[in-house]
């Protein structure tokens, strides 16, 4: 970067950063900090004294059955919500991309549910599909299809996902017309021209071509189902039934806030750090390369 | 255009339709039950055209008898996440712009020390580090506050980010120009900087109105006030699914109004709304 022109003063800037500077370390180092030394302690059962065990709690929780249970709900339920979200999006978007009529009027249509919040849109999934009083549900069972998200774990996990990726589909869908826009139409043409099918266009240029936002949507939609999908979790299933729908940030939650288990709680929370970490990385080297060949 | 026939063109539209009628669904059934009576609701199926109880639900749950949810009315609730989303959208586009703007048209010694203690916050979101953070808010006296409820989201990495990367893009000359007119950092800001940022600032504006929003884990911890939290832990707060006593056409009216200001918003907004999803890209 070439030397910018800039303002000679000294104390200014330093004023200019504290604000967030204050709120970054109050609120994000402090308890970061916290949470790694928490990690590394062990505290006596009624919190009066603790001594320092170092990994003695991450050793516990990766052996704990529970723990590797959730790690397990958490990749099914990421991977699950992450395809549907992205699929359907695809779907929609290469629709979108076709027509010329409407095409503002289905845009406007489809991004909305972005504006929900994830605790309330699984609400009103649970509200659809539950036993007792959800229209939908009674379809499932007119249908001769047994379901009970209440009581039966895999039915709750497709209800969770269903919620997590009905609300992610307008920011995939915004996206995914924006990579289709970016296709030089001149490709598709020559395609067309010696004489690809629709079908075959699609995979074998449009698809190929996205990559790119794919893989961008793929991190994007991982560090949604890992972290912002908690108030659907918390709202519509509390983890269960049984420990069916209890994800790794769930679990971070109800160890340390409902159970009280601060180390454990506290390792979890240091692995979390380290998963964020790697998508983040992830993440930016998308980025990077962006700009480098965009 | 090519390769495109009359009949893929109508394929494509029924697709679209179907996407469309699926994806509004969910949103189109709340608003029908809260126009049903309670009644109506625990008979299933519900009706799919909205039901006659319109006004009464609606005029129940804004004015019927204060204290419906935990002893507190929605319109506390509704003032509470107002508050919240205004003040987390505000707070955020200023602080993370005067950081910005220090970073990028200044230098002082510990610069990249600040941008990268400003920029490692991306990898600490709330959910993470839940029950210390908790533990710094008890110890700071922020419980039921709403200092507590805002002023710890409004650090925030992204928007920092996205502001540098806009500033970088304003040529030297224009400061240059600036400062032989005779104007000061200040000046250069107000007359300058703020008109050439007002695109970003709306874009950023609406994305962050809806994080506010719909936060769910923060007002979680940081409330146990019924009167402090949000409308959107106050419907968790009614809605029990093992209990007959849930007033369900009440529950569903709260659903609407905790949901149609952030829709409005992204409505009227639109064409800021994708702008700044697009660019801040998290």
């Amino acid at each position: 970067m070439s030397p910018r022109v800039v303002f000679p003063n000294k104390i200014l800037p330093y004023l200019l950063v504290a604000p967030q500077l204050a709120i970054t370390i109050v609120f994000f180092y402090w308890p970061a900090s916290q949470a790694l030394r928490q990690s590394m302690l062990k505290e006596d059962p009624f919190g009066l004294r603790s001594r320092f065990v170092w990994f003695d709690n991450f050793e516990r929780v990766l052996t704990d059955p529970n723990y590797l249970n959730s790690v397990k709900v958490t990749v099914v339920f990421s991977v699950s919500t992450a395809f549907a979200s992205m699929a359907l999006a695809l779907l929609l978007a290469v629709m979108a991309d076709r027509v010329i009529r409407a095409k503002g009027f289905y845009r406007t249509m489809l991004i909305w549910p972005y504006a929900v919040a994830p605790a309330i849109a699984g609400m009103l999934w649970l509200f659809l599909f539950n036993p007792s009083i959800g229209s939908l549900a009674i379809g499932l069972r007119w249908l001769g299809i047994p379901w009970d998200p209440l009581l039966n774990g895999s039915n709750a996990m497709i209800l969770v996902v269903a919620a997590a990726a009905w609300k992610q589909i307008s920011y995939n869908f915004l996206f995914f017309v924006a990579g289709l826009q970016a296709i030089p139409k001149t490709l598709i043409e020559a395609a067309a021209i010696d004489g690809a099918g629709e079908t075959k266009r699609f995979w074998t240029i449009i698809f190929p071509l996205l990559a790119p936002t794919t893989f961008f949507l793929l991190v994007i939609n991982t560090t949604y189902a890992f972290f912002d999908t908690f108030g659907i979790i918390h709202a519509v299933t509390g983890g269960g039934p049984g420990k069916a729908t209890e994800t790794m940030v769930y679990k971070v939650y109800s160890d340390g806030a409902l159970n009280q288990l601060l180390g454990a709680s506290a390792a979890q929370s240091v692995i979390l750090m380290v998963i964020v970490i790697g998508l983040t990385a992830v993440q930016f080297r998308y980025v990077e390369r962006k700009v480098h060949y965009g | 255009m090519i390769g495109l026939s009359r009949r893929r063109g109508v394929i494509a539209h029924i697709v679209l339709i179907i996407g469309m009628l699926v994806v509004a669904f969910p949103i189109y059934y709340t608003f029908v039950a809260s126009t049903h009576s309670l009644q109506t609701i625990l008979r299933p199926p519900l009706p799919l055209l909205p039901g006659p109880e319109i006004f009464n639900n609606y005029y129940e749950a804004l004015f019927g008898g204060i204290g419906r949810i935990g002893g507190v009315n929605v319109w506390t609730l509704l003032f509470n996440t107002t508050v919240m989303a205004l003040s987390i959208a505000v707070g955020k586009i200023i602080i993370s712009i005067l950081s910005a703007y220090a970073i990028v048209f200044f230098r002082f010694p510990f610069r990249m020390t600040f941008f990268w203690l400003i920029f490692i916050t991306l990898m600490l979101p709330v959910e993470v580090r839940i029950m210390p953070t908790y533990a710094v808010m008890v110890n700071l006296g922020l419980i039921d506050t709403y200092t507590g409820l805002t002023l710890p989201l409004m650090a925030s990495a992204t928007a920092t980010l996205l502001f540098r990367q806009f500033f970088l893009t304003i040529p030297g000359e224009l400061i240059e120009a600036a400062r032989i007119d005779g104007a000061g950092p200040w000046r250069f800001f107000k007359d300058i900087l703020m008109p050439l940022s007002r695109t970003n600032i709306a874009a950023l504006f609406v994305i962050l109105f809806i994080y506010g929003w719909t936060q769910y884990l923060w007002p979680l911890l940081m409330t146990n006030r019924n009167d402090m939290t949000t409308i959107v832990i106050g419907l968790k707060k009614m809605i029990s699914f093992a209990d007959a006593d849930t007033q369900w056409h009440l529950v569903m009216v709260t659903a609407m109004l905790a949901i149609i200001p952030p829709i409005l918003v992204v409505l009227f907004m639109q064409r800021w709304f994708v702008r700044g999803l697009i660019e801040t890209e998290k």
